[in-house]
């Protein structure tokens, strides 16, 4: 268990406006349980897909078993012993449980499935893995998540599999089948089988992993912690934290004197959230911190509109916005930066104006048809005011930066005349060096008198842009004050509460 | 407190911010040439070309027979009905659908437009209310698709190829299979008409033709469909009223198709069930040709067109040449694959992602 048999050095991966991953190191060793955390968009999915053949790394090198390697293909990755169980299974329901396992690799003779072999092949498999209740002939539809699971290690297993990297395989599982998957990694490392694990609960990995590594904004920021006696503050200080110095301007105007803009009242949805209620007033920014699944991008959604509430109110601007309608609420002023800039909000194959314009078209046009000139003088305005770069209103969105699409994002609703902005991780995917930008326009907006709620994964942002925190964890808000009075730590100490410290 | 809040990097130097600012420009390196064969303009010059080739072919084979004033104009009438319905389709497509029962709802609208009902209330009236029978079948259809689709939530694969088989029925049921004149010569005679030596039916069909190309370029109903294809979740967050939308796009092409059904009336002056067979292939076929992307979110009316004419163009040339219509079909299967082959060279060539 001393050398590594996987090391990747320098690894890069550069997709059109957003480097991906931005200089990654990694080492695992044969037989441990090696640890991947990372908040949403860290790169961590980039990374598995670099690893299982999928992407092509622009820089680095991939060291396996002693060896300088190139994965090419899946295909590749997988005849050398790395094999990769993703989140959704890649399974075909339809198949038996043996026909998945040999899927692509199926033992025949002369063209003929030897369908004896492999089931007698999958049911070795299967005991290997602690499953032997699972049949080989079962059609795979018919088992529940964690069978499904068992049958990808399973498919990993037949491939002779060195490597097997597991992208939150706990997502799915409850309490007893995580408990039954952790007997299997054991058994796995056991054989000197190497797994990559990754989750968001700090918990399993203590109680699973042996090392720890933290990827943040594409960057390895920590590799090869000890798993189980590195502190949890530690660790998600990393994830949270900042990875390079920049700046947050302080901001000078007071914002405690402008009149109430949005209002949300005991706002509820099944299973995310509970009694939440907040307010925020014209001028200020409301910074909501949490961890990933702590509820905090359902809260800005179901705030917009874009889910629907099961009890509660929102009110902007004193009048009572129609429950689960997006479209009253961009009447009234409410503009979502949301989450997946790329899926969710923009025409990637349109122009700038063309994207800046879509939640005010009736404001461009007289009688349904479009003034092209008006639409591209104002996109003109948001380019010059928000700095876009190249500022040219015609260029397709996709040909801009992470930074300039979300300014493009941005410049959508300030042409809407939004009174309201949601900002759902509005650095994300942000190259480091454009982050200050965005920071400043958005205190910019704030001073200009728009309310603003501000979700971030990052303690620091979150702290450093706000004027006032709220802190939630599992669905309900346990931390309300100005961000003045409350510190890093503190607010570390609030949403980790009841985690394993 | 500072000015300003900083924390110490933990990790690499900040890296050189204009070097980082133009990773997306420098990420996709294009020729001229390329640039200008990937952008609407460049595609439909591609079919332009193309529609040229086919001319040439059709000169060379058959001589004079082809480069006649009367056989284009043959041409131009065979391309309206099914160049209606394109125009329809294309926007259906450019919102992300797709819809295989055109071809029964002409068949329905020529049907309903043509009962003794109809024919006796236009004979009271006037002619036109033929043709706005024909328009409010189609637009009842269409209505109906769109629901099923966007309310309904069925794929509208599934759900227009249901409308394809019900329509047809209906029309087989209401004509009893029989063949139903149009009474009225003055329908026939108005659209039969010349001016300037081409027939009415034809400026029918460059009407909707600029009409279409009018409200897909110029209008917000044009922007929230190439939204709703493109990017239908940006769409929804951005305000638009999707499901709306889209049952607006399935109304439209059931117009389109009433449209068209009222021009094939003038044409062959009957309406019957067997019309508009495989004019959903067809027509889907124009449009694919014509560089509209069957994922959505992307086309042109002016690529459209230019697939029609093209197809209709080869009808032409292969009929001249005494080609029966199965070699015109596999020449059909073959030119639609080389057309989305080459599409996605150019596509591929000019770095798009």
């Amino acid at each position: 268990m001393t050398d590594p048999i996987l090391r990747m050095t320098g690894i890069v991966k550069q997709f059109p406006g957003v480097r991906a991953l931005d200089g990654v190191d990694l080492d695992v060793l044969s037989g441990e349980v090696h640890c991947l955390l990372g908040q949403n968009g860290a790169g961590k999915s980039t990374l598995i897909k670099v690893l299982s053949g999928a992407h092509r790394p622009d820089e680095g090198t991939i060291t396996w078993l002693g060896e300088e390697v190139r994965l090419a293909d899946p295909t590749g990755a997988m005849r050398r012993g790395i094999a990769t169980i993703y989140q959704e299974l890649d399974l075909v329901d339809g198949l038996s449980v043996a026909a998945n396992i040999f899927l692509g690799h199926e033992l025949a003779a002369a063209g003929f499935a030897r369908r004896g072999e492999m089931r007698r092949a999958a049911r070795d498999l299967l005991a290997r893995l602690g499953h032997p209740e699972i049949s080989p002939s079962t059609e795979v539809g018919q088992l529940a998540a964690a069978g499904k699971q068992v049958v990808s290690m399973a498919r990993a297993l037949s491939h002779d599999a060195r490597l097997i990297i597991m992208d939150e395989p706990s997502a799915v599982l409850d309490q007893n089948e995580v408990e039954r998957l952790f007997g299997v990694i054991r058994d796995l490392t056991r054989e000197d089988v190497a797994v990559i694990y990754i989750s968001h609960r700090l918990e399993e990995i203590r109680e699973i992993g042996d090392r720890v590594s933290v990827l943040k904004d594409g960057r390895s920021v920590a590799t090869g912690l000890p798993a189980k006696s590195t502190p949890t503050r530690d660790i998600i200080r990393l994830m949270t934290g900042r990875t390079v110095e920049y700046v947050i301007p302080e901001r000078r105007q007071d914002s405690s004197t402008g009149e109430s803009m949005l209002s949300v009242e005991g706002l509820s949805r099944a299973g995310e959230f509970e009694d939440v209620s907040f307010e925020v007033r014209g001028g200020e920014i409301l910074g909501l911190a949490g961890l990933v699944g702590s509820g905090r991008s359902e809260i800005l959604e179901t705030v917009y509109g874009a889910r629907r509430a099961r009890a509660g109110t929102v009110s902007v601007a004193g009048r009572r916005l129609r429950n689960g309608s997006v479209a009253a609420s961009v009447a009234a002023g409410v503009g979502l930066c949301p989450e997946e800039r790329k899926s969710q909000a923009l025409l990637l194959g349109e122009s700038v104006a063309g994207n800046v314009t879509l939640a005010s078209l009736p404001r461009f046009s007289s009688a349904s048809f479009m003034d092209r000139s008006a639409e591209i003088d104002a996109a003109r305005e948001q380019i010059e005011s928000l700095d876009l770069r190249p500022p040219d209103p015609r260029r397709e969105v996709r040909l801009f930066s992470g930074g300039n699409q979300q300014k493009v994002v941005l410049a959508r609703w300030l042409t809407t005349g939004s009174r309201v902005l949601l900002l759902d991780e509005p650095t994300r995917g942000v190259d480091v060096g454009a982050r200050s930008e965005l920071y400043k326009l958005i205190q910019r907006l704030a001073d200009e008198g728009v309310a603003i709620v501000l979700v971030s994964s990052e303690i620091p942002e979150v702290l450093g842009l706000a004027d006032r925190v709220l802190v939630v964890r599992d669905g309900r808000i346990v931390h309300e004050g100005p961000a003045a009075d409350i510190d890093e730590h503190q607010v570390l100490d609030l949403v980790m509460e009841g985690s394993a410290a | 407190m500072s000015d300003q809040r900083t924390t110490p990097a933990t990790a690499a130097p900040p890296p050189d911010e204009h070097q980082r600012m133009e990773v997306g420009a420098e990420a996709v390196p294009r020729s001229r040439v390329a640039r200008i064969m990937a952008s609407p303009a460049g595609r439909n010059l591609g079919l332009v070309v193309a529609l040229a080739i086919v001319c040439v072919i059709g000169v060379i084979t058959a001589g004079d027979l082809f480069a006649d004033v009367d056989n284009v104009v043959t041409i131009l009438r065979l391309a309206v009905v099914v160049g209606i319905v394109s125009i329809g389709m294309t926007f259906v497509i450019i919102g992300g659908g797709i819809d295989l029962s055109v071809g029964a709802i002409v068949a329905l609208a020529s049907v309903w437009a043509t009962t003794v009902a109809t024919q006796q209330m236009a004979a009271d009236f006037h002619w036109t209310i033929i043709v706005f029978t024909a328009m409010a079948v189609g637009a009842g259809c269409g209505l109906v698709n769109g629901v099923l689709v966007a309310y309904g939530r069925i794929a509208p694969f599934i759900a227009t190829l249901a409308m394809f088989a019900a329509a047809r029925g209906l029309a087989e049921i209401i004509s009893d299979k029989r063949n139903q004149l149009v009474d009225d010569p003055g329908y026939v005679d108005f659209f039969a008409r010349e001016l300037l030596g081409v027939p009415v039916l034809v400026y029918v069909f460059a009407l909707v033709a600029a009409i279409g190309w009018v409200l897909l370029n110029r209008t917000t109903f044009g922007r929230r469909t190439i939204a709703v294809g493109g990017n239908e979740e940006a769409a929804r967050l951005a305000g638009i009223k999707v499901q709306r939308h889209t049952v607006y796009l399935y109304v439209l092409l059931g117009v389109a198709c009433g449209i068209a059904a009222a021009m094939l009336l003038a044409r062959t002056g009957t309406g019957t069930a067997q019309h508009g067979v495989l004019l959903e292939l067809d027509s889907i076929a124009a449009v694919v040709i014509g560089g509209t992307l069957l994922t959505g979110g992307r086309g042109t009316i002016v690529g459209t067109v230019l697939g029609v004419l093209i197809f209709t163009t080869l009808s032409n040339v292969f009929t001249l040449n005494n080609l029966d219509t199965s070699d015109q079909a596999v020449a059909k299967g073959v030119i639609i694959v080389a057309a989305v082959l080459l599409q996605q060279f150019v596509a591929k060539r000019a770095g798009s992602t």
